[in-house]
């Protein structure tokens, strides 16, 4: 009932904003407690996943509809759903330092729980629909705790562009797993990936392909989608630490990881994967240098970090999925440290830009210690894990089958960047001479320190030992998963004196360079300032304003309030379409059958003549008695043509029609003419087409019959199972008495929506509409 | 008698038509009144017209003589008549409402949303 | 607008009406076989009463109709017409069905159908008294 725990995440959503009123500040620690709680459930699971390959966890929700929720746990998401829920503890836990006294922390409670809820779903989905379901409830959820601070515009407006972009990606990726399914024959994960048949092969594999590409990129923030990514920091830094670092930006990761063994290898993939997440890589860390806010930084290189992932997923060889696994814990287990540093920084010294910062090392020692170990991994020096994870991901590079001079450039450039990054992040504000800050900064209370110090010991506790607490099976495990063979490249601090181990130290090289020189470099890349202004959020900014003018122009030529505009053209269209199928699909040749009586021809007569002369009358009362004359005329024709029931129920009708007439139509103004000649003559022209559309629309379903009329089950079984003989009556009361019943609620509402304006109006004349009428000159 | 009708509500659509395309609340009324008469005779055409023989079962028998009127667009329409006298009346009133408010029946003058 | 108080509508109406609302339950409750029907017989019954509106004004018409108000009678139709929804899904079966039930000693069919059809009626009776005697009132308050 896995299922149901997660479920519950939920609920606990919706009632933490009572336990910030029990707890308090101390509601975080509790609601952290259901996210380790779930992490523990998870890890007990992890030996019988190794051992088996995966467990499919089935919970029939509707099981007479066939519809279940089923879970699918192997190593794969057995890894990233560790890496959601002890993160997901970690920023509880944090958060409730960072967000101390914020009044609004019960929402934040919520909509990280909520969250948190929907990425363990879309990890754990089975079903490729629950899959999207719960992918979408994460963009959404990601939506609100970027514009948590909503009352700032800045943090509105990126919320809204990384909605736009996240969720323009989903529809892509929905349109993507309907043709997987649709392809494979199966809507369940574990079929597909278990089934026989080659997708790759298929001809809906490069559509599909790139539904599901475009979907993942968006996600997971791949060059040109990744700016949005920047622009979401302006979350509160548990969000970036959580979100944008560690989970929801690997969504697409996992997509891609999780679709890999069934699609991934063919050209396609490897030459769009590779070079869509080198450049990604060397982008994002390209930009990183150009930022002094600490946020940005870490943000870019994240970017970086994601675009290294989805480069080795193009790779794909052996070495490439290890690389894979190990970067991607490394990466979450240091950037969600940093983060949180980088939160702390700002917390305690009032100022994001690290160039603002200095010499914090003799006032919060605790805190340069993690920032330290953390920089270390990230800029990948021994003996932490992110050494292994660069070691091994070089390694892959220098063994890729395609493109391999242009991979290899790419990540050594970016790993000299990224060293670079490491070393502002890490020495820039601990070291050197003390800035002055906007607040007195001293050390951070110990629940903000305790889960980055967490994250810091698991990168140097892995990086040392990699097969503690069997963490190395775990990731080999995964590796073959995703590979969808068998891996066995051992994790090691040591692999001995190879190419990558020389570049690595030369790029350690250059990089402390680059961050020695970082200010004059800055300075020089500031001349790029005009050409970064035309990147791809100059774009998506364009395409809004175009879609924002697009809407306003059309709202003014299409609802431009004049009712008979809008009349004018729902006809054109029914003359058009109608017309069109009328005169094209059916030949006009029409059985005429003049079978007519003397005395029908005088009612038919009198009733267009009625008709008629309402539309001539210069006076209201002309008009009424023309149309009570139609009226009559057309219960004669009911009465003549075998209706009775009709024939009474017009007479009927139309006497209270002349009633409600005589009591409201003439409280209002006589008739007036108001339109030109010009506009007369267009009207009787519109008129006169949509008559004669009419008379050839009866003569066409007249002249043709495609089925059985239903009425013939209806008129032989009326007296044997209705028992009723008036069969008009039994229809409306019995075959079809569930279509009466709501026309008995129309009416009912159209009377009390009768009763209401009047009534109201009463209540307002006496009571209020002399106060209105004081406060202001109503004019209408 | 199929042809005859089909030419005379053919003529009655035009008249609506016409009257609904008019600037003056009032004739849209009218318009209105002669539409839903029109399209009631419309579904009661097109499912064919039969002379003298409701669909009425005699009393004892257990079938209606052969050849009795179809009932269901007669069961439609006996609904659609007395809906249309619900969504006239219900018309009326907002135009009364309207015009009170407004003080003008011309549709032209009415086409802001804060008027 | 409307006068009320000439002799003839008087008399007319004060007899018309208990002769007009007997006829329209006989339309009612024959509907099933002959012509008639709750519509039907409810726009009857309506149109006693608004004749009756027209000839003693809606003070009177209050009075004749008592404690019940035409609206509540919109009220007793609709939920009358869902009533009859119900037996057949105690039944087992499919809402709406039909059920049939007789009784004896006066031999008279009784069913869902009816009740549906009884629901009709007043809400039929119940929106066009209503309309016709809200707008009356109106016109009243004004010159």
């Amino acid at each position: 009932m896995i299922q149901f725990a997660v479920l519950m995440g939920f609920v606990l959503a919706a009632l933490s904003p009572m336990l910030n009123h029990w707890f308090g500040q101390r509601a975080s620690l509790v609601l952290a407690l259901f996210p380790a709680g779930l992490a523990a459930w998870l890890a007990l699971q992890a030996p019988e996943v190794i051992e088996n390959g995966s467990l499919l966890l089935e919970w029939q929700w509707v099981p007479s509809l066939g519809i279940s929720l089923t879970f699918l746990l192997d190593s794969l998401s057995l890894l990233f759903g560790l890496l959601i829920t002890v993160m997901g503890a970690c920023v509880l836990v944090y958060a409730g330092g960072y967000l101390k006294d914020h009044p609004d922390l019960a929402r934040f409670h919520i909509a990280l729980l909520a969250f948190m809820v929907s990425m363990l779903g879309l990890v754990l989905a089975d079903g490729l629909l629950t899959l999207f379901v719960f992918w979408e409830l994460t963009s959404i959820t990601s939506y609100l705790l970027i514009g948590f601070n909503h009352a700032d515009i800045n943090a509105r407006k990126s919320a809204r562009q990384g909605l736009f972009v996240t969720v323009a990606g989903g529809l892509a990726l929905m349109a993507g797993l309907v043709l997987l399914g649709i392809a494979s024959g199966s809507w369940s994960l574990a079929e597909i990936l278990d089934q026989e048949a080659d997708l790759r092969e298929h001809a809906l594999y490069t559509p599909m392909l790139i539904c599901l590409l475009l979907g993942a990129f968006t996600k997971s923030a791949q060059f040109p989608f990744h700016f949005w990514l920047p622009n979401a920091m302006a979350a509160p830094t548990p969000v970036s630490a959580y979100l944008h670092s560690a989970t929801m930006v690997k969504a697409g990761i996992y997509l891609l990881a999780r679709l890999h063994p069934e699609l991934g290898g063919t050209a396609m993939w490897v030459g769009v994967l590779s070079v869509v997440g080198a450049t990604t890589m060397l982008v994002g860390a390209f930009l990183a240098i150009h930022h002094t806010n600490i946020k940005k930084l870490l943000a870019y290189s994240t970017i970086m970090a994601l675009g290294t992932l989805t480069m080795l997923l193009g790779i794909g060889t052996e070495y490439a999925m290890t690389a894979f696994v190990t970067f991607l814990l490394a990466h979450s287990l240091y950037k969600g440290a940093l983060f949180m540093v980088a939160g702390i920084l700002d917390h305690e010294t009032g100022t994001k830009d690290v160039t603002q910062m200095g010499g914090l090392r003799s006032v919060m020692p605790l805190t340069a210690t993690i920032a330290l170990v953390a920089a270390l991994s990230l800029a990948g020096v021994p003996p932490l894990l992110g050494f292994i994870g660069k070691e091994l991901m070089l390694e892959s590079v220098l063994g890729a089958d395609s493109f391999r001079t242009l991979l290899v450039l790419f990540a050594f450039l970016a790993s000299i960047l990224t060293i670079a990054v490491a070393f502002i992040v890490a020495l820039r504000p601990f070291y050197g001479k003390r800035h002055q800050t906007p607040l007195e900064p001293h050390e951070a209370p110990p629940g903000m320190l305790l889960g980055p110090a967490l994250l810091a010991l698991g990168s140097l506790l892995l990086g040392l030992m990699p097969a503690v607490l069997g963490a190395d099976a775990l990731l080999t495990a995964t590796a073959t998963a995703i590979s969808g063979q068998t891996v066995e490249v051992a994790l090691s601090l040591w692999y001995g004196i190879n190419v990558a181990l020389i570049m690595s130290i030369v790029s350690l090289g250059l990089g402390f360079l680059l961050f020695r020189r970082w200010d004059s470099v800055r300075g020089k890349l500031s001349v790029l300032a005009p050409v970064m202004r035309h990147g791809p959020e100059a774009g998506y900014e364009s395409m809004m304003n175009g879609i924002v003018h697009f809407s306003e122009w059309q709202t003014r030529l299409l609802q431009n309030g004049y009712m008979r505009n809008y009349i004018l053209v729902m006809l054109a269209t029914l003359i058009a379409l109608i017309g069109n199928s009328i005169l094209l699909r059916h030949s006009p040749v029409f059985a005429v059958d003049l079978d007519v009586r003397f005395h029908e021809v005088v009612v038919a007569g009198t009733m267009v003549m009625g008709a008629l002369f309402a539309t001539i009358s210069r006076s209201r009362l002309g008009a009424v008695v023309s149309v009570g004359i139609m009226g009559f005329s057309i219960a004669l024709i009911f009465v003549l043509f075998s209706a009775p029931d009709l024939a009474i129920t017009q007479l009927l009708v139309e006497t209270l029609t002349v009633i409600l007439l005589v009591l409201v139509l003439f409280r209002l103004p006589r008739f007036s003419n108001l339109s030109t000649s010009l506009e007369r003559i267009r009207d009787g022209v519109v008129a006169a087409m949509v008559g004669i559309l009419i008379c050839l629309l009866i003569m066409t379903s007249w002249s043709i019959q495609q089925f059985e009329p239903i009425s013939t089950y209806m008129i032989e079984n009326s007296a044997p199972l209705a028992y009723g003989r008036n069969i008009v009556n039994v229809i409306l009361v019995d075959y079809r008495a569930l279509d009466t019943l709501g026309e008995m609620f129309v009416l009912a509402l159209a009377a009390i929506g009768v009763i209401a304006m009047l009534k109201l109006r009463n209540n307002t004349k006496t009571t209020d509409s002399s106060k209105v009428a004081a406060k202001e000159p109503y004019d209408g | 008698m199929e042809p005859l009708m089909a030419v005379a509500i053919g003529l009655l659509y035009a008249t609506a038509i016409f009257m609904m395309l008019r600037r003056s609340i009032v004739k849209l009324v009218i318009g209105l009144m002669l539409l839903s008469n029109a399209a009631n005779l419309l579904i009661f055409t097109t499912a064919g017209m039969t002379r003298g023989a409701p669909p009425l079962i005699p009393e004892g028998m257990m079938l209606p003589p052969s050849g009795v009127a179809d009932p269901l667009p007669q069961a439609v329409v006996l609904t659609a008549i007395v809906i249309a006298f619900g969504v006239l009346a219900f018309a009326v009133v907002l135009i009364r409402r309207a015009y009170e408010v407004v003080k003008a029946d011309d549709l032209d003058k009415m086409k802001d949303t804060d008027t | 607008m409307v006068k009320s108080g000439t002799i003839i509508l008087n008399t007319a109406a004060r007899f018309l009406m208990p002769l007009q609302l007997m006829f329209s339950i006989f339309l009612l409750l024959r509907g099933h076989d002959e012509p008639g029907g709750g519509f039907i017989a409810g726009l009857v019954a309506a149109g006693a009463f608004t004749l009756y509106l027209f000839a003693f004004g809606v003070s009177a018409t209050k009075e004749v109709l008592r404690m019940v108000d035409p609206r509540d009678l919109i009220g007793v139709g609709l939920l009358l017409g869902m009533i009859s929804v119900v037996p057949a899904w105690f039944m087992g079966q499919p809402f709406l069905t039909a059920q049939w039930w007789t009784i004896p000693v006066i031999d008279f069919k009784a069913s869902t159908p009816l009740i549906f059809d009884v629901g009709v009626y007043f809400a039929v009776l119940g929106s066009v008294t209503g309309m016709v005697m809200t707008l009356m009132e109106v016109d009243k308050d004004e010159p």
